[in-house]
């Protein structure tokens, strides 16, 4: 059993040592370990050549590791938080993003981008954002999102050996689970969805953080014997929609679970694509269960209320099952 | 072969192209398509199931020559 | 009483500013209160009439201690400032800009009032007002707000408007007049061909599931015995043509065709053919039908959304009568195509298919028009009704043998008589007369069909 951050410590380890092109850079990464400590005691281990602390600048260190990338380096560039990541933005969707297609093909750009996301800790309002869908919008990118300690590690080294910008999504309140972890298996493909538990009255999809509150949440309703299935996206871009599409043709109801706001939402893409491919299939309406319309509460009671949790998923399943 | 297994395997086509005529009892001597309400696509389909059943192929000339049961019998049995 | 200080637990009331009975306007000061750093005034946030005094002057009291009472007073309506404006959602970029009055002022209230959420329901920021209590009411009366109009102030949801609502029986399956059942449930009704309106439905408001459809019983006559699926055709069949009858504005015109030379053509024909090849009469209208609609489109159309929309191919539908007494009439395909044998052999399948009951979906929908042979039980005409959403409709008697003039000679000749029956929103007499012209021409020359 190992925890999610060493999980991902563990590939850091394992992709600084075996390939010479990799070097990772990011704000505190180094001297203090990583504001989460995932990287803790690599700076000792690799020099400050390969684990660089970085200036306060977002868009300037994405941008130096954009170049790095052209250059022909393996970078992996740790952004603290998507929140700061608003910084970057034009670096990652007018540089990373275009640069293949702007090319002609000449250039890639072979980055790989780690950031903590989501709230949970009452760090309010500025702190506490779910922008996966704002990078899954992006043609030229990739995104990935795991949500098991295996994941964690397995995506950051399929993030690294594509040849394309990949951003790996690692919701803050996950970085102290526990769970297995293999690291001589072969890792499934990192751009499927996967059926985290198999039931045939309902699909609640879910990613990040979400997925473990679907999974009580199916625990919760198989004592009203409601047989949830659950699915974990893992790739937000792209989406896995084969997986999305079998599981609803065969429960015929959908509950998505998405931490982001409502509007816009990836929740609102797989809808939209639940209806255009699977209305047929439909028993009810599809629900969607994010957090509510507000910036983020510093309260304790009422960031908990925001945020999608445990008994608002059973909720909507519930509806779902009556026909909405 | 015997007249019984004429009319049996006479009866299975019939009961083939109409299957609700199972339950009921043939008249010998009714006219088939009044009694039984055949149209004359049902009989082509009949015709075409003795002829594959018998080997027997009945012209349409001599459509008038099956119009009861007992006739239809008969004119088989002589060409079999 | 006032927390004055982080470490303050009490304070005295040293002295009212103000008297029972005063105006009050947010702002003012209404005591003095002593503290371990001093004399304080306390300023008081409503606007109002001082209604009661609870704490006399010179009484310690502790922190958070109720003080004074103000009320609305009788003309006054409070400015209630503990709605926190900040609270609302800004919906601006959702608020029409056509301006429908209710949205802006309801989108910011119900925010507002919905952000606490009430017990079990999932907090819909866009969806109808309601109270807690109402919120509550509806999810015990399996309800869903949506489809409740609210009597209240700005379109709220009041107890009333959900006693009244009818839930739990089929008629609460429709909602603003349209029957609520779930894509999937409807697709089932249709593969299975169970009639939807004898669904009841046991989602929430009455709507119709997938399960439900699957548990649907054939509905019970009043003698209590089932309903047999030959009687529910029957009353389908009833259903269809009553419609036809009201809404088809019907025209007639017939023609007596001497089919002589079909006739004596089809015999020919037959003798050297294979018995499995072997023609009847029928196909031989069919096809002519079906070749004389090339020319005349308008009687080959589909009555949609209040137009005639003509077809580019032509499927006759063939009325076939079911023993035991139904009708069907499922479309050959593309009719005026291919060899009549190849006609002939899908016409024997089609109607063998339609007695066993294996039709397919796309033969019951297809056809642009129809043709109903009534000959074989000896009637000399139909005058048929048109098969709604079809425009038109062909009816055939019996052939008989009647006098005919032949070049000047009365001779006896197989006369058949076909009746056209037309919608008249879509053709006219004189094209449904030329028509049956051009199938007579057909006819005559039964080689070229």
């Amino acid at each position: 059993m190992t925890t999610y951050r060493d999980a991902i410590r563990t590939a850091l380890q394992t992709l600084l040592r075996d390939d010479p092109r990799v070097f990772f850079m990011g704000e505190d990464v180094g001297r203090y370990g990583g504001p989460y400590a995932v990287s803790k005691g690599l700076l000792e281990e690799f020099g400050e050549d390969r684990v660089r602390d970085t200036p306060l600048c977002e868009s300037t260190f994405v941008g130096a590791g954009i170049g790095a990338a052209l250059g022909g380096m393996r970078p992996i560039v740790e952004v603290m938080t998507v929140n700061f990541s608003l910084l970057a933005l034009d670096q990652v969707v007018n540089n990373a993003a275009v640069m293949r297609h702007m090319s002609g093909g000449q250039f890639e750009v072979p980055i790989a981008v780690r950031m903590a996301t989501g709230g949970g800790k009452q760090i309010a309002a500025q702190h506490s954002h779910s922008l996966e869908n704002w990078y899954a919008h992006v043609p030229g990118i990739k995104v990935l999102a795991p949500a098991t300690v295996q994941d964690a590690h397995d995506m950051l080294l399929a993030a690294v050996e594509d040849p394309d910008p990949v951003f790996v999504f690692e919701h803050q309140m996950l970085y102290g689970i526990e769970g297995p972890l293999d690291i001589e298996s072969v890792p499934p493909s990192p751009w499927r969805a996967a059926i985290r538990r198999v039931g045939n009255d309902l699909s609640l999809i879910a990613y990040g953080g979400s997925v473990h509150k679907a999974l009580t949440a199916a625990d919760e309703l198989e004592k009203e014997g409601v047989r949830a299935e659950v699915i974990d996206l893992r790739s937000l871009r792209p989406l896995d929609r084969d997986t999305i599409l079998e599981s609803v043709s065969r429960t015929h109801r959908a509950v998505v679970i998405d931490e982001a706001w409502k509007t816009g939402s990836l929740a609102s893409e797989i809808s939209a694509i639940l209806a255009e491919e699977a209305f047929y299939e439909l028993d009810a309406p599809i629900a969607r269960v994010c957090t509510l319309e507000v910036p983020m509460p510093y309260a304790k009671h009422l960031e908990e209320a925001a945020i999608p949790q445990v008994d608002r998923i059973v909720e909507a399943a519930r509806r779902s099952v009556r026909g909405g | 072969m015997t007249s019984d297994e004429i009319r049996a395997t006479l009866l299975r086509c019939l009961t083939d192209v109409a299957p609700d005529i199972a339950d009921e009892e043939i008249e010998d001597d009714a006219d088939l398509r009044d009694e039984l309400d055949l149209d004359s696509m049902d009989i082509l389909r009949w015709v075409q199931g003795i002829h594959k059943a018998l080997g027997v192929e009945i012209p349409e000339e001599d459509y008038g020559k099956i119009a009861s049961f007992e006739d239809a019998i008969a004119y088989v049995a002589a060409r079999v | 009483m006032p927390s004055l200080g982080a470490d303050m637990t009490a304070g005295t009331l040293a002295k009212w500013r103000v008297a029972v009975g005063d105006r009050i306007s947010h702002g003012d000061i209404i005591a003095e209160v002593e503290t371990d750093k001093g004399l304080i005034e306390v300023e008081v946030f409503e606007t109002g009439v001082v209604e009661k005094l609870l704490v006399g002057e010179g009484e310690k009291v502790p922190v958070g201690t109720v003080l004074a009472e103000i009320g609305a007073g009788a003309a006054t309506v409070p400015e209630s400032a503990s709605v926190p404006e900040s609270a609302s959602v800004p919906e601006s970029a959702s608020v029409p800009a056509t301006g429908s009055a209710s949205v802006p002022v309801s989108a910011s209230e119900s925010a507002a009032g919905s952000i606490i959420s009430a017990g079990s329901s999932e907090v819909d920021l866009d969806g109808p007002m309601a109270s807690p209590a109402v919120r509550r009411r509806a999810h015990e009366l399996d309800v869903s707000l949506r489809g409740v109009q609210g009597s209240g102030e700005h379109g709220r949801i009041t107890l009333d408007d959900l006693e009244g609502f009818p839930r739990g029986s089929a008629a609460a399956a429709i909602v603003g007049g349209r029957l609520r059942i779930s894509p999937y449930a409807r697709r089932l009704a249709l593969e299975r061909g169970i009639d939807i309106a004898q669904v009841r439905g046991t989602g929430l408001s009455g709507a119709i599931q997938a399960r439900d459809v699957l548990s649907a019983k054939p509905s019970v006559q009043e003698s209590g015995k089932p309903v047999s699926a030959s009687e529910r055709m029957q009353r389908a069949i009833a259903a269809a043509m009553t419609r036809a009858n009201d809404e088809i504005p019907h025209y007639y015109v017939e023609q007596s065709i001497d089919m002589g030379n079909a006739l004596t053509w089809l015999r020919e024909a037959n003798a050297s053919l294979n018995v499995t090849e072997r023609l009847v009469s029928g196909v031989l209208v069919l096809r002519a039908v079906a070749r004389a609609l090339r020319k005349h489109k308008k009687l080959n159309a589909t009555w949609q959304g209040g137009k005639p929309v003509p077809s580019e191919e032509v499927h006759v539908g063939l009325a076939v009568s079911l023993r035991g007494g139904g009708l069907v009439a499922p479309a050959l395909r593309n009719t005026d195509e291919g060899s009549l044998t190849d006609l002939m052999a899908r016409m024997t399948d089609l109607v063998s298919r339609a007695r066993s009951g294996a039709l397919r979906s796309s033969e019951l929908t297809s056809a642009t028009i129809t043709l109903t042979s009534l000959g074989e039980r000896g009637v000399e005409s139909v005058t048929p009704i048109i098969f709604p959403p079809q425009v038109a409709i062909v009816g055939c008697g019996a052939t008989f043998e009647r006098p005919w003039v032949v070049d000047g000679q009365v001779v006896p000749r197989p006369v058949m008589r076909v009746t056209l029956g037309g919608d008249h929103r879509v053709s006219n007499g004189h094209q449904g007369a030329r028509f049956l012209s051009a199938l007579d021409r057909l006819l005559q020359e039964p080689e070229k069909l």
